[in-house]
């Protein structure tokens, strides 16, 4: 019976045709989720989906800097921070201004590019372990310097956070509100699905595409061996930024979507338990793997809910009482999740075959 | 100028206890490479081992004196923290010495959520009020006042810091544990077990950590799951300050560091006339880390650690 | 091989999470006759015992009202509560509103804090139902232009105002040097007292800022100390106003403390032990035994559920049965229909007389001040109301 199912999953991997099928059968589920998640369990799981997607794209964006070129960055969210806040500052009641979505987002891209390279320009020089705390202060300045500057003048308007953002408006269509095509309402939530799903894919693409590209190559040959890559001739400092610069920009995109979605950003919602999330994401999916990193996501993402949905009313059921509220059994599940993927499967729980072969088999040189 | 004076004082007490748990990541650092993400959160757990020790010792009214309660406590935290530091070594570190960089990284910060989750369900999410069993008062010297819990932390501080310095210079293990930082494989061809060195300085280290964390919740009469985190980022910059792997270097950092904390937040509002304000005063400590590991990244009295690419 | 194996596994894999998702929606998707009443709140983490208060305190008022036998456009009503947990989470705020508006309540209770009630509104009213907070106290919850947003309690406006006042005429500072603990609860308190000190003749001397996760404030202190205010007004909460009373008081810092209904806990005197004598602090509202109905209802309250009312409990009750109110007198549980008459009530609950005005705030919130003395709140006065 094994043989038949290895022969199913041959022909489905290797026949164009099947391929195709797939593809198709893919995208129609994809597009129709929605709508069935509404109907079955509620709108609530769409604005889940929705929330995952950010941070699918959070964990793709992670994924270059920790897992193509092996820096860990501890203060990643910072960058998401950055590009929440570029949408929410100029699309809402604080300045009066309501830029456009189509300007904003790459706006908030470039301007968390440009973070990315001015946090990544000094920790050239720095191994690791420094590397990790390095990131993890600055990711932490920023958060602070977006709680405090609201005086003298007032630029983010501080802890109070910014409201009543503009949501998403394309071709006439808000994304605040529900509207109809050919008959079917669609929901903000909805809307903002369907969006955030294109944009996912394509940072999917991309991730994939620069994995295989001279940039790709780099950023293993730095990870591996940083000393032997300068040998080779690689320019290790413009690849380090690159790295930091790519990653960023995938993390202000998603924030700029995210200030559009929830319609309200507050310094709280980028803390240095968001980058550690978004950490654990790359690292148990599989890091530097993007369909590994993909499946991280969505499954850490979605945690929570699946949690308060099951443990809760599970514990009340058993013994009568809630021992481990969810909040705490997430933190419980992260931390074990983090030391046992390290310990017992380091490449994560959908490794790419050449990264399995890399962390699992014995010593790096000279260890102690 | 009494203001100025009590500022110097402010730092030089924050600044004893970030030179404590300094010196438990010089240590490890300077042995293993690694930074323990772990170390504030001992810190943490013999802050509320010891509460709960005395919270238990008050319940049942055995009429002892105070100070003794807190020797009891202190005692009881510091075999709990050297047990912990010592399974954390061995279960999370161990394993993993042969790994690359990252691994037992991730794996010290993914101790550090366990920990600090399992305080908060041990100890709940409130904080909780320490008792005081060294009555805190003020004595005044020269202007700027400072309390009996404060000179005890300066004293111990030094005490202790001067102690082990004793015990890695004059000593069998200290050599020990000098030469594993050294070269860890001729050492071992030296014979000694490098196993049982880490495991000592793991072990050495949570034993500082768990008097500072005694310390700490006295001084401020309060502990909570989440006191160990921040203090660990500080005092971590404390050491790097100092140059990592270098034992002076940790107590020297450590006072340094407190100090600017101190100052800077004291006077950065006058100095930049309300523009900047103590808002910003974590800033100061990340912002001392980066510049001093662009500047100068052996840390002020240099670092003892061999080149590793 | 491998790849084949990947492939099984794989699928296994697939199989497995469809089984358990299907587990897990086969949890939900309840019926209901009900008509369903929200109360969103944290009844996890930190102050869940406050969600949990408020939780009671709906659901005292609910079983009351299927007690009474109302009847609504001809039939009779029987309430249910739709509890759901936000754990003071601002990122959960949203989540919990869409599950509550999902659901189809006919109305909601909640939040607790204001940093999960301001982003859940914009849920509410766009699906046009009723949310009114019985302890949400940030001013910029009710100025949003939402006409289904209220609060039965003081905002920090009001009670900034009035400590503002208290502090320069009542306590006499001329010289006041202002601390906030630069979340969006303690700095919004902070700038209205600012405002309303300046306002009443004082002189702020200095700001400093902490944060909710310190407890070392020496060098803020020692700062303040070289200002020679008369008085400290701290803006936050009370795991840090406590240890704050302790430094103030070992540093010599002689002058006098006020602080916002953040501190005006029992956890503040017991973090501050001695050094908390002499500290004044406020509270939206009346005690207890101020209120008109208080005394009834604490009775009811621990007969029911056998435990102290914690804090916000009489707040959540009257927020309730207001609700409950304005759907009798529209004979509907449709929002459109009750909405206006919600706006213009007037209600005798257990803490007063329950009355809006155009933004949604309370009508006449009064704030009562306190002062720690032995080791107790002192009850000194009521402002407003």
């Amino acid at each position: 019976m094994s043989a038949r199912w290895r022969e199913l999953a041959h022909w489905l991997r290797h026949d164009r045709r099947a391929r195709w099928l797939g593809l198709v059968l893919s995208g129609v589920a994809l597009a129709v989720l929605p709508f069935v998640l509404d109907a079955s369990v509620g709108r609530t799981w769409v604005r889940v989906i929705d929330l995952a997607l950010l941070y699918t794209m959070l964990a793709l964006g992670l994924n270059i800097v920790v897992g193509f070129a092996g820096l860990l960055d501890l203060g990643y969210i910072a960058f998401y921070a950055v590009g929440a806040y570029t949408y929410a500052l100029l699309a809402s009641p604080h300045f009066g201004l309501h830029l456009p979505w189509w300007v904003l987002l790459p706006a908030g891209a470039v301007l968390a590019a440009f973070f990315g390279v001015v946090l990544g320009a000094p920790t050239l020089r720095l191994r690791g372990d420094y590397l990790a705390i390095v990131t993890l202060g600055f990711g932490e300045i920023i958060r602070i310097f977006l709680n405090n500057l609201n005086a003298p003048i007032n630029i983010t308007n501080g802890p109070q956070g910014v409201n009543l953002i503009d949501p998403i408006n394309i071709a006439g269509v808000s994304f605040g509100r529900t509207d109809s095509l050919l008959g079917i309402s669609f929901p903000g939530t909805h809307l903002h699905y369907y969006l955030f799903l294109v944009l996912a894919v394509l940072v999917m693409f991309v991730c994939i595409r620069l994995e295989d590209s001279r940039l790709g190559r780099a950023w293993v040959a730095i990870r591996e061996d940083e000393i032997a890559a300068l040998a080779m001739g690689i320019n290790t400092r413009n690849v380090k930024l690159l790295a930091f610069a790519m990653g960023a920009t995938f993390g202000g995109v998603a924030g700029g979507l995210f200030s559009s979605l929830q319609g309200f950003v507050s310094p709280e919602s980028f803390v240095v338990w968001e980058s550690i999330t978004v950490l654990c994401m790359v690292v148990l999916g599989g890091m530097g793997h993007v369909a590994g990193v993909v499946l991280g996501a969505l499954m850490l993402a979605t945690l929570p809910e699946l949690l308060r949905h099951t443990a809760a009313p599970m514990q009340q059921q058993l013994f009568g009482k809630v021992i481990l509220d969810p909040e705490s059994l997430r933190m419980l599940l992260f931390g074990l999740a983090l030391i046992l993927v390290m310990l017992l499967r380091p490449a994560g729980l959908w490794p790419s075959p050449t990264r399995r072969r890399e962390l699992t088999s014995a010593g790096a040189p000279g260890a102690v | 100028m009494d203001i100025f004076l009590q500022q110097i004082l402010n730092g030089l007490v924050l600044g004893s206890v970030y030179a404590l748990v300094a010196l438990g990541y010089t240590m490890v650092y300077g042995i293993l490479g690694l930074i323990n993400f772990a170390h504030g959160e001992v810190v943490m757990v013999g802050a509320l081992v010891s509460l709960s020790v005395v919270e238990l010792l008050l319940g049942t009214n055995l009429g002892l004196p105070a100070p003794l309660l807190g020797v009891v406590a202190l005692v009881v935290a510091i075999g709990v923290c050297m047990a912990l530091g010592f399974s954390i070594e061995r279960i999370a570190y161990r394993p993993l010495r042969r790994a690359p960089r990252l691994a037992p990284l991730i794996t010290a910060i993914g101790v550090s959520i366990l920990l600090q989750t399992l305080a908060m369900l041990i100890w709940g999410r409130r904080y909780h009020t320490v008792p005081a069993l060294i009555p805190p008062t003020p004595h005044a010297v020269a202007g700027a006042t400072i309390t009996n819990v404060q000179i005890l932390i300066i004293v111990v501080s030094a005490l202790i810091m001067a102690g082990l310095m004793g015990l890695v210079h004059f000593t069998r293990l200290g050599r020990a544990m000098r030469a594993t930082a050294e070269n860890p494989v001729v050492a071992g061809l030296m014979g000694v077990n490098i196993n049982r060195i880490i495991s000592a300085t793991f072990v050495i280290g949570s034993a500082l950590a768990a008097v500072a964390g005694v310390l700490v919740s006295s001084n401020y009469g309060v502990a909570h799951y989440y006191m160990g985190f921040v203090l660990g980022l500080k005092a971590f910059t404390a050491a790097v300050l100092g140059g990592i792997g270098n034992l002076p270097g940790a107590m020297v950092g450590g006072l340094l560091l407190g100090l600017i904390e101190s100052l800077g937040a004291g006077y950065i509002g006058d100095l930049t006339g309300g523009f900047l304000g103590s808002h910003y005063q974590d800033v100061f400590a990340f912002l001392v880390l980066i510049m001093v590991l662009v500047f100068r990244p052996t840390g002020l009295l240099g670092e003892r650690l061999s080149e590793r690419a | 091989m491998k790849e084949g194996d990947l492939s099984v596994h794989l699928k296994t894999a697939v199989v497995g999470a469809a089984a358990a998702l299907a587990l897990v929606l086969s949890g939900c998707g309840k019926k209901d006759e009900a008509i369903k009443i929200g109360h969103a709140g944290p009844l996890t983490g930190p102050v869940a015992h406050l969600g949990k208060d408020n939780e009671n305190g709906v659901r005292l008022a609910l079983d009351e009202a299927n007690a009474a036998n109302i009847m609504l456009g001809g039939k009779k009503a029987t309430f249910a509560m739709q509890s759901e947990d936000d754990q003071a989470d601002p990122k959960q705020g949203p989540i919990v509103a869409q599950k509550l508006v999902d659901a189809k309540v006919a109305g909601v209770i909640g939040h607790l804090n204001s940093g999960t009630t301001i982003p859940a509104s914009k849920i509410y009213h766009d699906a046009g139902i009723a949310q009114i907070s019985p302890s949400a106290t940030n001013v910029t919850y009710t100025h949003q232009g939402f006409k289904t947003a209220f609060r039965v309690m003081a905002n920090d406006a009001q009670q900034g105002k009035v400590l503002g006042d208290y502090a320069v005429h009542k306590l006499g500072a001329k010289n006041i040097a202002i601390i906030d603990d630069r979340s969006a609860y303690g700095q919004g308190l902070a700038d209205e007292f600012e405002k309303a000190a300046k306002a009443a003749g004082g002189q702020v001397v200095t700001r400093e800022f902490t944060g909710t996760d310190k407890t070392d404030f020496n060098a803020i202190l020692t700062s303040i100390k070289g200002k020679n205010p008369d008085l400290i007004f701290y803006g936050g909460m009370d795991s840090q106003s406590g240890p704050m009373m302790k430094q103030i008081k070992n540093l010599g810092i002689g002058a006098k403390f006020l602080t916002g209904d953040g501190g005006q806990t029992a956890e503040f005197l017991k973090l501050a032990g001695d050094a908390a004598e002499g500290a004044y602090a406020s509270s939206p509202g009346v005690p207890l035994d101020k209120m008109p109905g208080g005394k009834a209802f604490a009775e009811k309250y621990k007969a029911k559920f056998n435990i102290e009312i914690q804090l916000y409990a009489p707040y959540a009750y009257d927020a309730a049965n207001v609700l409950l109110e304005a759907m009798k007198k529209a004979d509907s549980t449709d929002p459109a229909k009750y909405l206006p008459i919600l706006a213009g009530i007037s209600y005798q609950g257990v803490t007063g007389n329950v009355a809006f005005d155009e933004n949604g705030d309370i009508k006449g919130g009064s704030i009562s001040l306190y002062q720690a003395k032995g080791g107790k709140w002192e009850y000194l006065d009521t402002v407003g109301g």
